[in-house]
């Protein structure tokens, strides 16, 4: 399907092959350096000296006698037990997919379905709360978490990631919503069901490209997450990015820099198997809700 | 080797935390929570303090680069999460301000007879803090290339720059002055060393009315322009982290690096052999003539939380005085601080902290406002030494924008 | 939808923005109004390891009951927001009257700072929006028309600048951009400038935030449009090229009208999310060159200056600034809606 029907004339595909590739590049540059870095030594991979030790590691050779070393994530997964940050990285995304898509689907069916005024006052507010900066939010709560002794769990994280993403959630299912005809649910009524029976027959089955399209950036936020796990979670919950950051530090440790590249690499290695796996899904759900604005 | 040393005690950590208690402190109940930053000095601390669990005694901690922003609302609720902040000479300013932190006065006479006097650090005549550790930055140079060009380590900052000029000039080195110039709270720190070495003032006396703009903070700002023309061009992007990675690369020759920094450029993994070897550290420079060396002295030490029972804060006191007892000195923790603790043997690379107490220098600022003045600092320089401003208008800008924070927190009028 | 059933769906939703977003903006909207109260300051002798000194020190005691009695603070109205640190209003007035000519004047509006991050944030904004958009739209037609087998890997691919996590992603960007890394080498072999480097001067600084800023969020417009592409209306296609419409004509025609919500859309997300820049600001030090609204909200918010107020107030200031900014596209909402 698509506009790939549209046979190109040879010299502008070739362009376009070009420029792609060129993209492709570009895009994955940084990532396969940081591959090939990981198993260097921070004074090679972030060499000062000259750039072309990041490739060849002499350090590194003098050090542990071969030009690559596995230092970086044995470091992290079994003397940093990364193992466990990842544990509850999955806890807090798969929660925050789960529940943001939860409330955003029945917000947003809602919002499509109903032609007052207040539908549309309703989404603005939701764009006003996005522009509030999360750092000035997430200060913000720190003394009433303190208080009420909410500081420093997952749910409550948890929740934070899912009402700072519930704007954008809500905009994107809106408008995808909206290109659900209405006289699928209206029909449904018409026989006699209850709104969350027509939603639950008519709309669930239909609406899951949408879905899964925002899930993906839902996902991506919560995973990405620094802000709010930075500052909301102890020691014991931290999730991935928070404690990457902690091996950086404010004082760097000699080898603790290089735990951080090498956990880098290793959490986007499921990155890879997920977009794999979904990409279907994810381009079919764009597909079915084009985005209205 | 570090990281293992840590890993290991966070280990312990955790151990006594399940209950397995090695220590016997003497106290069998209340709740300690400590906050603080991640260095390994303080993960020692902790850990030590940890061992004191016994009981229904809990002992937990919260080591993060973050403390400075969590510390204080965790321990502004009642009772309050944090029962102790580990603090250093700028931060226990923000706690005492605030008035979450308890004077330890009582606690001391009653359980901690023991504790060296030196070590307590009081604020109008009442003990606020221990301190446990002391840190400098202080002169760190190659010995092979002062050694190729003649030339004595430097003991002023002028001494300095003539040592730098003749080492570019003989092409051993482009940049050959390192320095930790980031824009922020570096920045600031460096103006502030070298302000009090020209002997100037930041405020009036008693008051918090800015006093920058004068002939000292203009001479300040020339010579850290002077300084930086023999740096990286990037140098306003350097942190402690950036310089010490420009120095391992040996890309450097003269340096004011703190104490805490040096020890791991002189050995451990990660070092070019012939850089490691010739790394020495010397005493603080003095400048303008002046006899104070231009840097400042800073102490980290323990807090104990105002808003929490007696018997938490009981609990706090004795776990933390357990965590800085002589005790914890181990050949493993000996080089990770300049300790302030009685049993402390200085290693050679400690020399830059030790002659900066012999000295005289001044110790940092404990004033309610000084941090408001090192942000402006810290964030107003930089147009000066990326060459967009004159250093009068620099100057006169840096107490419009002090004077600006200090207005909204009620220092000023 | 009946206002009873629209509650109960949408209550869920409504009730986690309430607590989480809405209290928190009451509470900074209020938090901007108030300043700490005036301090008494005494003068003590503080004594450290090192030595006794004379210093000062808030006197708890006397500003207690001012504490009790107003917990707020003391209320400031818009002071805050009219100070030097945001729009400074009696520095502008000042400009006016002594500056010599308009360059005189920008030249010292600019040294303020509230409007120097403005500058950057804007510019940041009206580069980076628009390019990434483009850059995304290409890439997006780019993968469409490569066959079916090579489009998992390069979705990939193309998204990596976005999901390798910002703060690692730009701790080795920022090696590879030094003027030893691998980037910042080629750029002095190419420019044939040895003394080149790009985080020393203002200017190539703001050039590479903003192409970070590029490469960083061009996936995101990729996906969309990449999705975009799929659902184009095939039969009009179709019947636009048997009525032998050109190339040209069928994307001016067909494909664009097709993707221009979604571009709405993109732009709308983007200009509030570039107006909000600062990441790439701390994870590149690049404070001393370039700041942004966000930034001096997290340096107030920092342990050793806690300026709460003047972080509030900057954040107000952020939210305004988005509303003015994504004024059109309301105003078009507001039309459109209840239409569709």
């Amino acid at each position: 399907m698509g506009v790939r029907a549209q046979k190109l004339p040879p010299v502008l595909s070739l362009v376009f092959g070009a420029l792609l590739l060129l993209w492709l590049l570009v895009a994955t540059f940084p990532f396969a350096w940081t591959l090939w870095g990981s198993f260097k030594v921070e004074g090679d991979f972030f060499s000062k000296a000259d750039w072309t030790h990041a490739l060849t590691g002499p350090l590194t050779l003098a050090e542990y006698g071969s030009a690559f070393t596995g230092t970086g994530y044995e470091g992290a997964w079994i003397k940093e037990a990364f193992w466990r940050a990842t544990l509850n990285s999955f806890v807090v995304t798969v929660a925050v997919v789960v529940i943001s898509l939860t409330f955003g689907t029945l917000g947003g069916y809602a919002l499509s379905r109903s032609t007052y005024r207040y539908a549309f006052w309703l989404l603005l507010a939701a764009l006003v709360f996005r522009a509030m900066p999360p750092i000035t939010l997430v200060s913000g709560y720190l003394l009433p978490f303190y208080r009420w002794n909410l500081w420093g769990h997952l749910p409550t994280a948890i929740f934070v990631l899912v009402a700072i993403n519930q704007p954008f959630t809500l905009w994107m299912l809106t408008a995808f919503f909206k290109n659900i005809p209405r006289d699928l649910d209206e029909s449904a009524r018409m026989d006699g069901c209850t709104p969350f029976q027509a939603f639950r027959h008519v709309i669930i089955p239909v609406m899951w490209p949408g879905v899964i399209t925002t899930g993906l950036f839902s996902f991506l936020l919560a995973y990405n997450d620094f802000v709010v796990t930075a500052m909301l979670l102890s020691k014991d919950n931290q999730t991935m990015v928070p404690k990457i950051a902690s091996f950086l530090g404010t004082t760097q440790t000699e080898g603790n820099v290089m735990f951080a590249v090498s956990s880098v690499v290793s959490v986007t290695a499921p990155l890879f198997v997920l977009v794999m796996f979904f990409q279907r899904q994810i381009v079919s759900g764009l597909t079915a809700g084009a985005v209205k604005g | 080797m570090h990281h293992k040393s840590i890993a290991a005690l966070s280990f312990a950590a955790a151990l006594s935390f399940a209950g397995v208690a090695n220590a016997n402190c003497g106290v069998t109940s209340g709740r300690v929570n400590i906050v603080g930053n991640e260095f390994p000095a303080i993960q020692t601390v902790a850990a030590n303090a940890a061992k004191c669990a016994a009981g229904t005694m809990t002992v937990r901690s919260n080591l993060t680069a973050n403390h400075q922003r969590i510390n204080l609302p965790g321990m502004q609720g009642n009772p309050a999460e944090y029962t102790s902040a580990i603090v250093a000479t700028s931060s226990i300013v923000a706690l005492l301000n605030d008035d979450v932190i308890r004077p330890l006065d009582a606690l001391v006479a009653a359980h901690g007879q023991d504790i060296p006097k030196n070590q307590l650090i009081t604020v109008n005549g009442r003990v606020m803090a221990v301190a446990f550790m002391a840190n400098s930055q202080h002169l760190v140079y190659r010995k092979d290339v002062l050694a190729q060009i003649g030339v004595q380590p430097p003991k002023t900052y002028e001494e300095l720059l003539a040592a730098a000029k003749i080492i570019r000039e003989r092409g051993i080195m482009r940049n050959p002055v390192g320095g930790a110039y980031q824009a922020g709270f570096n920045l600031g720190q460096e103006f502030v060393n070298m302000y009090m070495g020209y002997g100037g003032e930041f405020f009036k006396a008693g008051t918090a009315e800015p006093a920058l703009n004068n002939p000292q903070g203009i001479a300040t700002l020339e010579m850290m322009k002077a300084l930086s023309a023999y740096m990286n061009p990037d140098f306003l992007t350097h942190d402690s982290n950036a310089t010490s990675a420009e120095w391992r690369a040996g890309n450097v020759a003269l340096m004011n690096m703190w104490g805490s920094r040096t020890g791991v450029l002189m050995e451990g993994p990660g070092n070019n052999p012939t850089i490691a070897a010739n790394t020495a550290v010397g005493a603080p420079m003095t400048v303008g003539g002046g006899k104070t060396p231009a840097t400042t002295l800073w102490w980290d030490g323990w807090t104990v939380a105002k808003n929490i029972s007696d018997d938490d804060a009981r609990a706090t006191f004795v776990a933390l005085k357990n965590g800085v007892s002589p005790a914890i000195l181990t050949p493993e923790t000996m080089g990770q601080a300049v300790w302030i603790i009685p049993g402390y043997k200085p290693a050679p690379v400690n020399q830059g902290v030790m002659d900066t107490m012999a000295l005289g220098a001044k110790p940092y600022p404990m004033l309610p406002y000084m941090g408001l003045m090192h942000s402006a600092l810290g964030d107003g320089l930089a147009p000066y030494l990326a060459g967009r401003k004159d250093a009068a208008t620099t100057l006169a800008d840096i107490e419009a924008a002090y004077r600006t924070a200090a207005k909204e927190k009620g220092f000023l009028r | 939808m009946k206002h009873k059933t629209f509650l109960q769906f949408f209550l869920p939703t409504a009730t986690a923005m309430f607590l989480f977003i809405a209290l928190p903006i009451v509470s900074v909207v209020t938090q901007s109004l108030y300043a700490p109260h005036r301090q008494v300051i005494v003068e003590v002798e503080n004594c450290t390891p090192f030595a006794c000194t004379k210093s000062t020190t808030i006197d708890q005691a006397a500003t207690q009951a001012l504490r009790e009695a107003q917990p707020l603070g003391r209320f400031v109205g818009l002071d805050i927001y009219l100070d030097r640190s945001h729009l400074a209003a009696e520095e502008i007035a000042r400009l006016f009257s002594q500056s010599a000519g308009p360059g005189d004047f920008m030249r010292r509006l600019l040294n303020l700072p509230f409007y120097r991050a403005l500058a950057f944030t804007l510019t940041y904004m009206a580069v980076v929006t628009p390019l990434s958009i483009l850059l995304g739209f290409f890439v997006a037609l780019g993968v469409n028309a490569i066959p079916r087998l090579l489009r998992g890997p390069a979705i990939f691919v193309s998204l990596l600048p976005m999901i390798v996590t910002p703060l690692i992603g730009a701790l080795i960007l920022f090696w590879m951009v030094d003027s030893r890394g691998i980037i910042g080498t080629a750029m002095i072999w190419l420019t044939e400038n040895p003394n080149l480097s790009l985080k020393a001067s203002s200017v190539l600084t703001w050039i590479m935030l903003i192409v970070y800023g590029i490469w960083s969020t061009a996936p995101f417009a990729f996906v969309i449009y990449y999705a975009g592409l799929q659902t184009v209306p095939q039969d009009t296609l179709e019947s636009a090229m048997i009525d032998g419409a050109s190339r040209w004509s069928r994307i001016r025609y067909v494909v664009l009208p097709h993707l221009l919500p979604l571009t709405v859309f993109m732009a709308l997300i983007k200009i509030m999310d570039n107006f909000r820049v600062f990441e790439p600001i701390v994870s590149f030090n690049a404070g001393a060159h370039a700041q942004s609204l966000s930034y001096f909200i997290y340096a107030d918010l920092s342990g050793e200056t806690r300026l709460l107020s003047s972080a509030a107030a900057t954040s107000v200031l952020t939210i305004l600034g988005v509303l003015v900014l994504l004024s059109p596209v309301l105003v078009r909402t507001w039309r459109q809606f209840g239409k569709a």
